[in-house]
Formats: C-alpha cells, sequence, structure tokens
C-alpha cells in the first residue's frame, strides 16, 4: 500500500520537475505550451476519495505555478479538471463499476477509452487555463485556437507517457 | 445545524470545488499584476458610472458650499499664480508651467477605514496616470493609484502607505507626514531629530522632493508635540487643513518635467 503512495508522492515531484524545467522552455512557434503535469490527475486511481482529488490537483497548479511566477493560474486549471473528472469518468463507463486495481491507462481500459478521457480533461484543463491568463473574451479565437493546438501536443505526450510505462512493466 | 451539517457533507465535493477556486482566484488577482489591473479596470468603470450618476443627483444640495469654495480657490490662484513658474535661475524663467492642474470631482470617498481610497471623475481619456498628486483648495489628498478611461482611484493621505515628504514652514526642516488611523482629521509627522523645536500651531508644508507635489502645498499645523526620552527621533501630531470628510472638487497634479527628473535620478544611480 505504501508503495502506491510513494509512487504518486514520486510521479508528483517528477512531473512538476519535468513540467517547469524542460517543457516550459520549448515553445514551438510561440503557441504551443503541452501540460503534460496534468497527467498525475489523470492517472490517479478511481478509488481515490474526491476531496483528495481536489486538493492534489490544487498542489500541483500551485507547484508549477510557484516556478513560473503564475501564481493561481495552473491551481484553478487543475482544480477544475479534477472537479470534472468524475463526471467524465462516469460519462464514459457509466454503468461499470471499476474493480479495485484497476487504474485508468491504456493497459486496462484499452486505447479508445484513455484517448476519449484524456481528450476531454485535457481540453477543459487547458481552456480554463489560457483563457484566465488572456483574461479577455475580446481576444477569443486566438485564444481557441491556442487552445487546441496544446491540447493536442499535451494528448500526444500523455499517450506517449504511456507506451513509455507499457514497456518499461513488460520488461 | 444538524440540517446545515448534513448539506455540507452531502455537497462537500461540490463546496470543496467552489472553495479551492476561489482561493486561486484569489492568487491570481493578488500576484499577477496583469489581472488585477483589468479587474480594477472593469471594476472601476462599472462602479465609476453607478457612482457618477448617484453624485449628480445629489450634486444640488452643496452647490452654496462649492460655489465659495470656488470663489475662494480662485482668489487664491490669483495671488499664487507665479508659483507653478519654474525658475532656473534669477533671469531666466520657464515659458511654461512645470505644473499642470487638473480639476476633477470627488465621487467616491471614505475616511473611516484604515486604508482609504477615493474616486474620481477623470480617467486616462483626460491624461491622468498613476502617481500624480491629488490636492484640494485646503491641502493635500493623496496619491493617483490607477486609472481607467474616464475614472480614476486614489490613494487618500488617510492611508496605511501614505508617507508624504514634507517640510516645516519655519525652518525647512525635512519631515515625513503619515497617518496612524488616530482620526480623519489628524495625522503624525515621524522622524523629527530631537535638537529642532516645534510648538503648536506651527505650519507643515510639502517639501517638493517627491517629484509628485509641488513645494509649498499646505499639509496641517502642529497640534501636539510628543517627545519621548532616549528616543533620537520625536514625533509630532497634526491637523489637517484638508477637511477630508468633506471634499467635492480636487485638483490632479501633472509634474510635466517628472520623466526628465526620473530619467536623472536613475542615471545618478547607476553611476
Amino acid at each position: 500500500m505504501s508503495n502506491i503512495y510513494l509512487k504518486y508522492t514520486l510521479l508528483f515531484v517528477l512531473l512538476i520537475l519535468f513540467q517547469v524545467l524542460v517543457l516550459n522552455n520549448i515553445q514551438f512557434s510561440g503557441y504551443v505550451n503541452p501540460y503534460l503535469y496534468i497527467l498525475f490527475i489523470l492517472l490517479l486511481p478511481f478509488e481515490t476519495p474526491k476531496w483528495l482529488l481536489l486538493i492534489l490537483a490544487f498542489f500541483l497548479g500551485f507547484g508549477v505555478d510557484i516556478f513560473t511566477k503564475t501564481i493561481g493560474m495552473n491551481a484553478a486549471a487543475s482544480v477544475f479538471m479534477a472537479f470534472c473528472r468524475p463526471s467524465v469518468i462516469y460519462l464514459l463507463s457509466p454503468k461499470q463499476d471499476f474493480e479495485p486495481g484497476i487504474r485508468p491507462c491504456i493497459k486496462d481500459l484499452g486505447f479508445r477509452w484513455f484517448f476519449a478521457y484524456s481528450l476531454i480533461l485535457i481540453l477543459l484543463h487547458h481552456l480554463v487555463l489560457f483563457y484566465i491568463e488572456v483574461f479577455r473574451f475580446s481576444e477569443f479565437f486566438s485564444t481557441l485556437y491556442k487552445v487546441t493546438i496544446s491540447t493536442a501536443f499535451t494528448l500526444i505526450l500523455v499517450i506517449l507517457c504511456q507506451y513509455l510505462f507499457y514497456n518499461f512493466k513488460k520488461i | 445545524m444538524r440540517h446545515l451539517l448534513a448539506f455540507l457533507l452531502k455537497h462537500y465535493f461540490i463546496l470543496l470545488f467552489i472553495l479551492l477556486e476561489v482561493f486561486a482566484f484569489l492568487l491570481i488577482i493578488n500576484n499577477n499584476n496583469y489581472q488585477n489591473s483589468v479587474i480594477l479596470n472593469s471594476t472601476n468603470h462599472l462602479t465609476g458610472s453607478i457612482l457618477n450618476t448617484y453624485n449628480t443627483a445629489f450634486e444640488y444640495f452643496s452647490l452654496k458650499y462649492v460655489n465659495n469654495e470656488l470663489a475662494e480657490e480662485n482668489a487664491r490662484l490669483h495671488s499664487l499664480s507665479e508659483k507653478s513658474f519654474l525658475r532656473t535661475d534669477t533671469t531666466f524663467c520657464y515659458k511654461d508651467t512645470l505644473y499642470k492642474f487638473i480639476s476633477a470631482k470627488v465621487i467616491n470617498n471614505s475616511t473611516n477605514k484604515r486604508n482609504n481610497y477615493m474616486m474620481l471623475n477623470k480617467g486616462t481619456k483626460h491624461g491622468i496616470k498613476a502617481d500624480m498628486g491629488v490636492i484640494c483648495s485646503n491641502g493635500i489628498v493623496g496619491i493617483v493609484t490607477s486609472a481607467s478611461v474616464n475614472f480614476c482611484s486614489v490613494m487618500s493621505v488617510l492611508h496605511e502607505n501614505s508617507k508624504i515628504s514634507a517640510k516645516i514652514k519655519k525652518n525647512n526642516q525635512l519631515v515625513n507626514v503619515v497617518w496612524n488611523n488616530i482620526d480623519y482629521k489628524i495625522g503624525t509627522i515621524e522622524d523629527i531629530p530631537t535638537q529642532i523645536y516645534i510648538h503648536y500651531g506651527d505650519t507643515i508644508i510639502t517639501s517638493g522632493h517627491s517629484f509628485i507635489f509641488p513645494e509649498g502645498i499646505l499639509i496641517g499645523t502642529v497640534k501636539n508635540y510628543l517627545t519621548e526620552k532616549g528616543e533620537s527621533m520625536n514625533n509630532a501630531l497634526i491637523d489637517f487643513s484638508t477637511d477630508f470628510n468633506n471634499l467635492h472638487y480636487v485638483y490632479i497634479i501633472d509634474n510635466i518635467m517628472k520623466d526628465e527628473q526620473l530619467n536623472l535620478e536613475e542615471v545618478i544611480e547607476y553611476e
């Protein structure tokens, strides 16, 4: 049991560091900035208590915020995403009760399920984040464009990570 | 009580969500200048127009008093008009005024808080920027902190962060005027060296060292001198000459040479 806690703590720290040290320095053509750190919220087990989900999301976003000097923005977006997670899971598999031990990943639930699940949540997160950053609706469409492109890139990274973990597990 | 608890437990997920989001937004607004200024400007716009309407309705009741005040002000300006010219030496007199006065009307004001702000009906459209001084016919009022298109908010002298560079008129000793939340009529002067003697009724005026207020604007008169044994600096209480509770028309001061003065100061700091 403590193994899981340790694993997720490590993932939490690693994702924040990877986000602020690597990804935030990569900006293709000024539009694209993938936010891989939300992978943490995506990967949390199904039986995580809802309150813990929100709190963890807040601190995750806040952790990224203190590095990028955008205090509160990533926190707000992550909390919103965590808030939507239970509803999205219900939407995708309404009648299914997940057996303990099954986690939200491609290995356990298949590519299509995970793709839809990540796409919706990443899109929600990026919508909130980018609109808070711009903080006005007069640039609605250019912001939407940024959201779309960054969502695509984050999604690609998230799925790439899945396959990386796959291989490690098989070995 | 039990129902309340049951309600809270039932909806804890959404309540916690709202709580965290509100907290995040507070953080955003307090820590990010851009978002803060957008909020301030848009709320300025809204509250400004509401208060403006309210004010036009009640303006008539104080017309007589305001007229008197304006007449006095005019008289004073006639006698002082030379003061706003810059003399660089005895033979040369700068052709234009150094300070431009823009009249404005107070549409919202408070005196009962620890940190008081007021709102004026002039904004960026009229050339108002942050850090301009605000005075009235009786004395200083405050400093502009932000301006939207039609309105600006002013940090009153009655504010924790307000610190006005001033001097004692009779001997030109520099002091600082602050407000310690005693009463809106009473201010404090700090950092008076012990060898300086201050008497009841001494006049305190602005020093002109801050680039915000011109020299010689009245601040108040000394009311009470506090000496503390063993302290190297003394404090004194002053009566503000401005009646902050009864402000109608004020003047915003635009220091035309401010940029030049600040640039020069920067140059000095680099050397």
